[in-house]
Formats: structure tokens, C-alpha cells, sequence
């Protein structure tokens, strides 16, 4: 399993507040990888910056073997082909009902016919779980946990080698929670996917990630498994370990 | 590439041999072939796949579909030879399987819908208008309230809207106005030197900019800044459930967003165009120097001496009840917002329509009534 996004020596400033200062992290390849930290420690400005939604000051972002610093339009678009962003309100297109918005990326990307595409975006919507009633619903119509159900479902579409999710589990209730997580899951193995997160849930720490970071003070504090993050001495580590059990 | 042949050993035996790939990239040629094997009427299907190479969601999908569109109509469909590697994806694809729903089309009579398509626009429009008149009335009932409490009232959110809408609005005002008495003058010179009435160019320039044309451009460019400003904000206050805190926490919406930008207007409406005054006359100033040498002595003169002051305080006293409207329409709107990104846009669109609209047919109906009146 290669090394499908490395991040070295990341320099982030807004104004004269650093935010990242020298973050180094690699994710493999069909790796299920969380990016934690408190709040404010720049996790989801670290995510951002993969997708090349944020500049950084300093250092290099590799994903797939390209440098995301100085990359051409069309190697970029290629890139976007390949992932797929699930953000934490859903970001779904207002304009859109809920299986245009999963056919959007078809549509633009794909010469299938309509019928094939029709077929593909209901087949994702049942397997992010969302009622068959909600198919021709808009946006506005929809409650939080179906519109991330939606998003997920728009993100799976093109069947994405990587999956960049942004807090997936916050605002559901406990159960949808755990079903995300194992959906999440079992969409990894049965796909193929690699999965970035940034999640506070310690359910998914600990049963959805297989390696994770953590942001603290501007640097990685720690890099490795759950397994290793409980022998490890730190007691801001220990801390934020601690308080998402309770 | 993938490479899909279809056999048809007899005439109610269809085989299909699929080579390849089948990926996003190669469904297209397979469902056309496909389709047409779905019109036939086949009591046996068998699909081969063991010189199938990769295998996609999408591709799992169609095979499952075809699949269970045959079994459906009881005709034995099989898919052989699958690579063990694709067992998942074909499982996976199989419990996801979702057919359209039914979506139940309203079957009304043609006549039906093309009343309802002419005689909903209408309604509404009288709802509106209910709506509105209800808002109003709400708004001057918590006026009232706040003459009582009059320390309730915001003073530093209504110094903030004056500044951002009538303040920062006096250079686009200055501008647009300065060009109108210009235009009007330009037009005027030339029929009015056919006569050799250079001199009446004053009375002309004066008293349509002071009565009309200063008050109604002002509150046309007011309109258009102020009226989707004012939507736009109170909409997305509505859509980030803004407006709901304020009322769960007991404050009142009216009182802290409508009143504020209202009187803001109310205030700075006259000011505005009395400055537009200035600025209109002294663009009819120049043409008249420029092109009927008048110099701008002779025309400050004159203009003493012909414009009665009525002229200029009925422009300043339609001034605040024109800001009046344009802020109200606007916030009203903003709070028929729901839902939706999109419904701001629509809406903001049609507080600007609206704004303007009324600002114009009210300035007529004042117009006649003044001029009726004798005034």
C-alpha cells in the first residue's frame, strides 16, 4: 500500500496567526484516516487545504503523487475526479432536488445514459440510507441527518478513490451516528476507498479509523493507532482521549 | 474497453458474453445492447462473465438491474462465471438495488391548470398586499410601544443604517442626479432657443428637479441599494434562524430590525435629496453657461425670483414617506424569506421591483393630487 497523500512541513498563516506550523502527515493508501484536535486547532483548515479549498504558506501537499502547490488546471480537475468531499452541513445545491444533486457529478463527468445515471444516484441514495419518499425532495425540505445522508450519497456518486469527510457524524442522533460509522466502514472495504475525517465522535475513533493525528499547539502531536495513542505520554493527548469517552 | 456480444441461441434463449471492462467509462455500448435484449420476450438469459477484467459499482449495478428486470417478468436469468473478486461488488450492488419511485402526476383538467397558472399569480398578489398591510400595521403598533419605552428604541443600529444607507449613498445619488439635470437642461436649450426663451431654461431645470425629478431618482437609487440590501440581510438572518433567537430570547424582530432601518430612511431620505437638489440644478447650471450663456449669476437670480419654495418642500416632504415605503417593502420581504438560498435571490429581486414600482405610482398619485389641489 503506497502513500496516497503526504503532507510535509505545512506553514499555514492567517494575517499574523499561524495556524500550522511544520505539519507533517502521510495516509495510505485504502486507509481510514482521522485528522482530530481541539477546537480552533486548524483540523478542517488542514483538510481544506488538501482539497485545495485553502492556500498554505509553506511546505508541500502531495495526493496521488502530485504536488497540489503549483499544479496545472487540468491535472487538477483530474484530481477532483478522484475525490469526493462530504461537508459537515451537507453543502448541497439549494437549486437542486435531492437526485439531481446526487446526479450532478455524473452528469458533468460521464457520457452514460440518463436512465443508467437515474439508476446509479437512487442505488447510492439507498445505500446512504435515505428514504425512498425523499428521492424528489429539495434541500430546504430536508432534515439535518438526511441532508448529510444525501451528501454522502452525491459524494459516493462518482465513486471516488478518496473520501475527505468533515465531521460526518456531528448532528446525528446516537444511532444514525453508529450506522454512519459502520457504513463508513464497510464502504472502505467493499470500495476500495481511502477515507480522510475530521471527527471529535470517539465512537468513530474507535471503531471506524485506522490511524489518526492529532493537532495540537500549531504541530502533530501524535500520529499512529488508537492502540498506540493510549500508550502514548502526553497529557493533552490523555485529555482528549478522556474527555470524548465521557 | 469492453467488448459485450449478445447470441440469441434460439428465440426465446438470449447469451451474453461480456469481455473487458465493464466501468462507467464502457456501460454506455453495454446498455444499448442491453436495452434491446429487454424488449424481446425471452424466457432464458444467460450472462457470461469470465472474461470479464474489472468490474465497477456502476457496471454491478447494471448486470443486477438486467438481472432482476428478467426474473420479474419469470424468465430464468443467470450470471455465470464471476470472478470471486467481483462477488462483493455484485452483493453490494444487489441489496442496493433501489427501483424509481412512483412519483403521482396531478391529473387535472388542462382548463384547470391554466386558471390556476393566471388566477394564482393574483391571489397571491392580494395575499401579499394582506400580508403587508398586516405588517405594517405591526410595525406602528410597536412604534407605538417604543414612544412609550422610548429606551428600548436602538439608536446606535439606526445611526449604523444611516451612515450605510444614506451616507454612503450620496456619491451614486450625486452622480445620477447631477447627469439628470444635465440631460434635462441639454434636451431643453435647444427647443427653448427656437424661441429665444433662453431665460425660462432656470424655471424649466429648478422646478422639475426641486419637485420631481430629485425626490424620484433618489428613491429609485435608494431603492435599489437599500430595498435588496434590506431583503438580502433579514433573509439570511431568517435562513440562520437569526430571527428565531431573537424571538426565543424575547426581542422583538420589528423593533430591533425593521424600526432602526425604517427611521434610518425616514431621516436621511430628505437630506439625500436635498443634496440631489444641489447637485440636479447645478448640472442644468453648466448647460445653461455652456450652451445658452447663461452665466451662473444671472441663473441663481432668475431662479429667485421664479421658484416659489413650495416647489422645493413638496420634493423634501415626499422624501421621507418614499423611504418609508422602500424600507418597509424590503424588510418585509426579507422576512418572507424561507427555506432555501435560493428564495433570497428571489426575493430580493422582487423587493427591488416592488420598491420601485410603488415609489413611482406613489409619486404620481401625489403628482395629480398636488396639481388637482392647485398646489
Amino acid at each position: 500500500m503506497g502513500i496516497i497523500i503526504k503532507v510535509r512541513d505545512v506553514i499555514t498563516k492567517f494575517g499574523s496567526n499561524i495556524v500550522h506550523d511544520g505539519v507533517s502527515i502521510d495516509i495510505k493508501e485504502g486507509e481510514v484516516y482521522g485528522i482530530l484536535g481541539g477546537s480552533g486547532s486548524g483540523k478542517s483548515t488542514l483538510m481544506r487545504e488538501m482539497i485545495m479549498l485553502q492556500s498554505f504558506q509553506g511546505g508541500e501537499i502531495e495526493v496521488m503523487g502530485k504536488s497540489i502547490k503549483n499544479i496545472s488546471c487540468k491535472d487538477a480537475i483530474e484530481l477532483k475526479k478522484d475525490w469526493a468531499v462530504l461537508f459537515q452541513f451537507g453543502a448541497l445545491y439549494s437549486s437542486l432536488n435531492v437526485i439531481e444533486n446526487v446526479s450532478q457529478p455524473l452528469i458533468e463527468y460521464t457520457n452514460l445514459p440518463k436512465e443508467v445515471i437515474e439508476q446509479i444516484a437512487l442505488s447510492k441514495l439507498k445505500m446512504s440510507g435515505l428514504k425512498e419518499d425523499a428521492t424528489y425532495l429539495f434541500p430546504s425540505e430536508l432534515s439535518g441527518g438526511m441532508k448529510k445522508r444525501v451528501a454522502l450519497a452525491r459524494a459516493l456518486a462518482m465513486e471516488p478513490k478518496i473520501m475527505f469527510l468533515d465531521e460526518p457524524t456531528s448532528g446525528l442522533d446516537p444511532v444514525s451516528a453508529e450506522n454512519f460509522d459502520r457504513l463508513v466502514r464497510e464502504l472502505a472495504s467493499l470500495l476500495n476507498l481511502t477515507i480522510v475525517m475530521v471527527t471529535h465522535d470517539l465512537h468513530t475513533i474507535e471503531h471506524v479509523l485506522d490511524k489518526f493525528c492529532v493537532i495540537y499547539d500549531k504541530k502533530i502531536l501524535f500520529e499512529g493507532t488508537l492502540k498506540e495513542a493510549k500508550e502514548f505520554e502526553h497529557y493533552a493527548l490523555r485529555e482528549f482521549l478522556k474527555v470524548g469517552k465521557e | 474497453m469492453g467488448n459485450f456480444e449478445v447470441l440469441y441461441v434460439d428465440k426465446v434463449t438470449c447469451k451474453i458474453t461480456i469481455s473487458g471492462n465493464l466501468e462507467k467509462d464502457s456501460i454506455k455500448s453495454f446498455y444499448s445492447k442491453v436495452k434491446a435484449v429487454k424488449q424481446k420476450n425471452l424466457s432464458f438469459v444467460g450472462i457470461d462473465c469470465s472474461d470479464m477484467k474489472s468490474l465497477d459499482f456502476a457496471g454491478a449495478l447494471l448486470l443486477v438491474e438486467f438481472v432482476s428486470f428478467f426474473t420479474q417478468k419469470g424468465c430464468s436469468a443467470t450470471i455465470s462465471g464471476v470472478d470471486k473478486k467481483f462477488e462483493k461488488i455484485l452483493y453490494f450492488a444487489r441489496k442496493n438495488l433501489r427501483q424509481k419511485p412512483k412519483i403521482e402526476k396531478s391529473k387535472e383538467f388542462f382548463l384547470v391548470r391554466i386558471v390556476n397558472k393566471i388566477g394564482k399569480p393574483i391571489v397571491d398578489t392580494f395575499d401579499g398586499f394582506f400580508l403587508f398591510l398586516s405588517f405594517f400595521g405591526e410595525s406602528i403598533m410597536q412604534s407605538f410601544r417604543l414612544i412609550l419605552t422610548p429606551w428600548h428604541f436602538r439608536y446606535k443600529a439606526t445611526l449604523v443604517h444611516i451612515e450605510k444607507s444614506g451616507a454612503q449613498a450620496i456619491p451614486i445619488v450625486a452622480l445620477t442626479s447631477f447627469l439628470v439635470g444635465l440631460v434635462i437642461a441639454y434636451q431643453g436649450a435647444d427647443q427653448l432657443a427656437k424661441f429665444g426663451a433662453n431665460i425660462f431654461i432656470v424655471d424649466m431645470v429648478s422646478i422639475s428637479v426641486f419637485r420631481e425629478l430629485a425626490p424620484l431618482i433618489t428613491a429609485i437609487v435608494i431603492a435599489g441599494r437599500s430595498a435588496s440590501a434590506y431583503t438580502a440581510e433579514i433573509g439570511t438572518m431568517k435562513i440562520t434562524e437569526e430571527i428565531d433567537a431573537l424571538k426565543s430570547m424575547g426581542f422583538d424582530p420589528i423593533i430591533f430590525l425593521v424600526l432602526p432601518r425604517v427611521i434610518a430612511l425616514v431621516i436621511s431620505m430628505p437630506l439625500i435629496v436635498f443634496f440631489a437638489d444641489i447637485v440636479g440644478v447645478f448640472g442644468g447650471m453648466i448647460v445653461a453657461d455652456g450652451t445658452l450663456g447663461i452665466s451662473y449669476r444671472e441663473f441663481i437670480v432668475r431662479a429667485r425670483d421664479v421658484v416659489e419654495m413650495k416647489h422645493i418642500l413638496i420634493g423634501l416632504i415626499k422624501a421621507p414617506f418614499f423611504g418609508l415605503l422602500i424600507a418597509m417593502i424590503g424588510c418585509f420581504r426579507g422576512f418572507q424569506v424561507t427555506g432555501s438560498t435560493e428564495s433570497i435571490g428571489r426575493y430580493t429581486t422582487i423587493s427591488v421591483v416592488n420598491a420601485i414600482f410603488w415609489v413611482i405610482a406613489c409619486n404620481a398619485l401625489i403628482s395629480v393630487l398636488l396639481t388637482e389641489v392647485g398646489i
